[in-house]
């Protein structure tokens, strides 16, 4: 069993270093302090963290405003409530007027398992990458969470981060470099592509695994960023594997598997199952527990491409490439 | 000297109502009584106590002005045309396709503009950021907001109040264009807003009360900032929608309608008498 990682502690760590020698940086939160894990920042610059109280709409406007000022406000909140409570800011304050705000949603998708539908985090993705100027940013584990900050604070432009509190073991290695709209290609596959992100990444990959024991070779993408979406490692997946299997900790409508449907059904089609969750409120349950109800496990994975490889629509696109 | 300062900015004023008038006219869409009763307000920012500069429209060092009533983007665009941000001609391009001059303002294309505004109870909150970024740097550069009276029944308003004072803004100051209408009918008689100056004050800001077409008023008002040391400062401009045009004024149908050719005629000659 490999080591699990809680990719807010790399987001936490690498804030406070870059904090250090930039002086723009400065944290918002609406009482999200420990929940964020800005501790240590407090400790270390109390009055480069911003506690607005439980206020949403006012912590992205505020935010908005200390961009205008010549700060990088990076705004730290559960994502379920940064997200929704404070949408329309981020629409017009944010994105609009182009603020160089950087929203990072703690703690997404189920996390929160046993509090309910209330807390889980499972439109964002769908919300905010379809609004304009927004980059959406989901990493995968805590290197890519590191490199992923530092990225969004040298781009200039609001920015989405995507962070769970989900324990993740390591995806990428020390080579590894992130770069904005670019997936990463992190196993090799004719017959089959799974493309996921954040949380289901190591899922995607085990199950390439168990695929490989059944004789088929799965491609595995980390998309980690779903805006710009990277276009020709979708189009490279759906000419030369054939067929697509999503993955995400996320509704199934608008997300990282819309994301990859439209480009696949504006280039070459080719078949695509979505997996995340169907379109319902969760059941009580704790996170685990939640992945396993809506399949969201290597086997499940497994059965989805399996099931999409067995019926012949992946191998027939990939021996008809001119059709 | 005061009397210079007040006749140039009733000149100034009534050449902006009549420009915004004609561009609304020939836009055939805009917020005729709302800009109205914000002119006067805007002009004596603009021409006596901002520190913006129409050359530099970005400096780090400016005042901050926000526009929290965005739909009143006639108003604004119409100073900012007379305070050089922008030629005065290109206001005929109002609401015309491709225009910069959006129905409600986009800073990324309008110098002068701080923040796109438009959904209501937006910009206070960003008031208050700007001017927590103006007090971490220990700044001089000051943040003014303006809203509209009806506006203030958004939420997002009272959490910004709550945090100004909490951050002991006395670098901002909010003015509330209290002409007392909203889109439908009277604030009072749609969700009741008063006692206006006790809640602000009871949200810890420090309240004055002024007539918002009061050129000396205005000027006495925003000298005297902030009104308290470690207070945000409220100013409640009592105003008029339509101020300036006696068929306009504290009519509700004139939110959003436009003047036809005649009424436009009349207006302008209202306007010019009161110019004399």
């Amino acid at each position: 069993m490999s080591e699990l990682y809680d990719c807010r502690d790399a987001f936490a760590s690498t804030l406070q270093q870059l904090a250090r020698t930039d002086p723009r940086i400065v944290v918002v939160v609406n009482d999200s302090v420990g929940s964020s894990k800005m501790g240590g920042l407090r400790k270390a610059f109390p009055d480069r963290v911003i506690n607005v109280g439980i206020a949403e709409q006012n912590m992205i406007g505020i935010s908005a405003g200390l961009a205008n000022g010549g700060k990088i406000p990076f705004v730290c909140g559960a994502s379920c409530f940064l997200t929704a409570r404070g949408l329309e800011q981020i629409k017009a304050d944010i994105a609009y007027s182009r603020a160089n705000v950087k929203l990072c949603g703690m703690s997404s998708g189920l996390a929160y398992g046993e509090l309910g539908p209330t807390h889980h985090s499972i439109e964002d993705m769908a919300w905010l990458r379809a609004i304009a100027n927004m980059t959406v940013i989901v990493p995968a584990d805590p290197l890519e969470t590191e490199q992923a900050v530092r990225e969004a604070l040298h781009f200039t432009g609001p920015v989405f981060l995507r962070i769970s509190r989900m324990p993740v073991p390591a995806v990428h290695d020390e080579a590894y470099q992130f770069e904005i709209g670019r997936a990463a290609r992190l196993r090799e596959g004719k017959d089959v592509t799974l493309i996921a992100n954040g949380t289901m990444v190591s899922r995607a990959l085990d199950a390439a695994e168990l695929l490989a024991g059944l004789g088929v070779e799965a491609r595995v993408l980390n998309m980690s960023t779903v805006r710009p979406i990277d276009r020709e490692a979708i189009f490279e997946a759906a000419t030369q594997t054939g067929g697509i299997v999503t993955v995400e900790e996320h509704t199934i409508f608008g997300g990282l598997g819309g994301a990859v449907a439209e480009v696949v059904s504006t280039t070459k089609p080719a078949p695509v199952r979505i997996l995340g969750i169907p379109g319902v409120f969760a059941p009580t349950g704790s996170a685990p527990w939640l992945l396993e109800h809506f399949g969201l496990t290597a086997s499940g994975i497994c059965q989805a491409a399996l099931a999409l490889v067995e019926a012949g629509l992946a191998h027939e696109y990939q021996n008809n490439p001119g059709d | 000297m005061q009397g210079q300062t007040i006749e140039m900015l009733r000149e100034r004023a009534n050449r902006i109502r009549r420009r915004d008038l004609t561009m609304i006219h020939r836009a055939g869409l805009g917020h005729t009584g709302g800009d109205l009763s914000a002119v006067d307000i805007l002009t004596t920012l603009y021409f006596a106590v901002l520190k913006v500069n129409p050359q530099d429209p970005k400096s780090p060092h400016r005042d901050r002005f926000i526009m929290s009533k965005g739909h009143c983007s006639g108003a604004l665009y119409t100073t900012l045309a007379e305070a050089g941000f922008f030629p005065p001609d290109e206001l005929d391009t109002y609401m015309q396709p491709l225009s910069r001059l959006n129905g409600h303002p986009d800073c990324v294309k309008v110098p002068g503009v701080e923040t796109n505004t438009g959904p209501l109870g937006h910009g206070l909150p960003v008031a208050v950021g700007t001017a927590i970024a103006s007090k971490l740097d220990s700044a001089r550069w000051r943040t003014f907001a303006l809203t509209g009276d009806g506006e203030l029944q958004e939420g997002s308003n009272w959490e910004a109040a709550m945090a100004a004072a909490h951050y002991g803004l006395d670098n901002l100051t909010v003015i509330v264009d209290r002409n007392q209408l909203q889109q439908g009918d009277a604030t009072e008689r749609t969700v009741r807003l008063e006692p206006l100056a006790d809640k602000w004050r009871a949200f810890g800001w420090s309240v004055r009360e002024v007539d918002g077409h009061d050129y000396a008023a205005l000027l006495e008002t925003f000298e005297r900032l902030p009104s308290e040391p470690g207070r945000p400062s409220c100013i409640i401009a009592h105003t008029h929608k339509g101020q300036g045009v006696s068929f306009m004024k504290d009519q509700v149908g004139w939110h959003h309608r436009v003047p036809s050719a005649e009424e436009l005629a009349s207006a302008l000659l209202e306007l010019g008498e009161v110019a004399q």
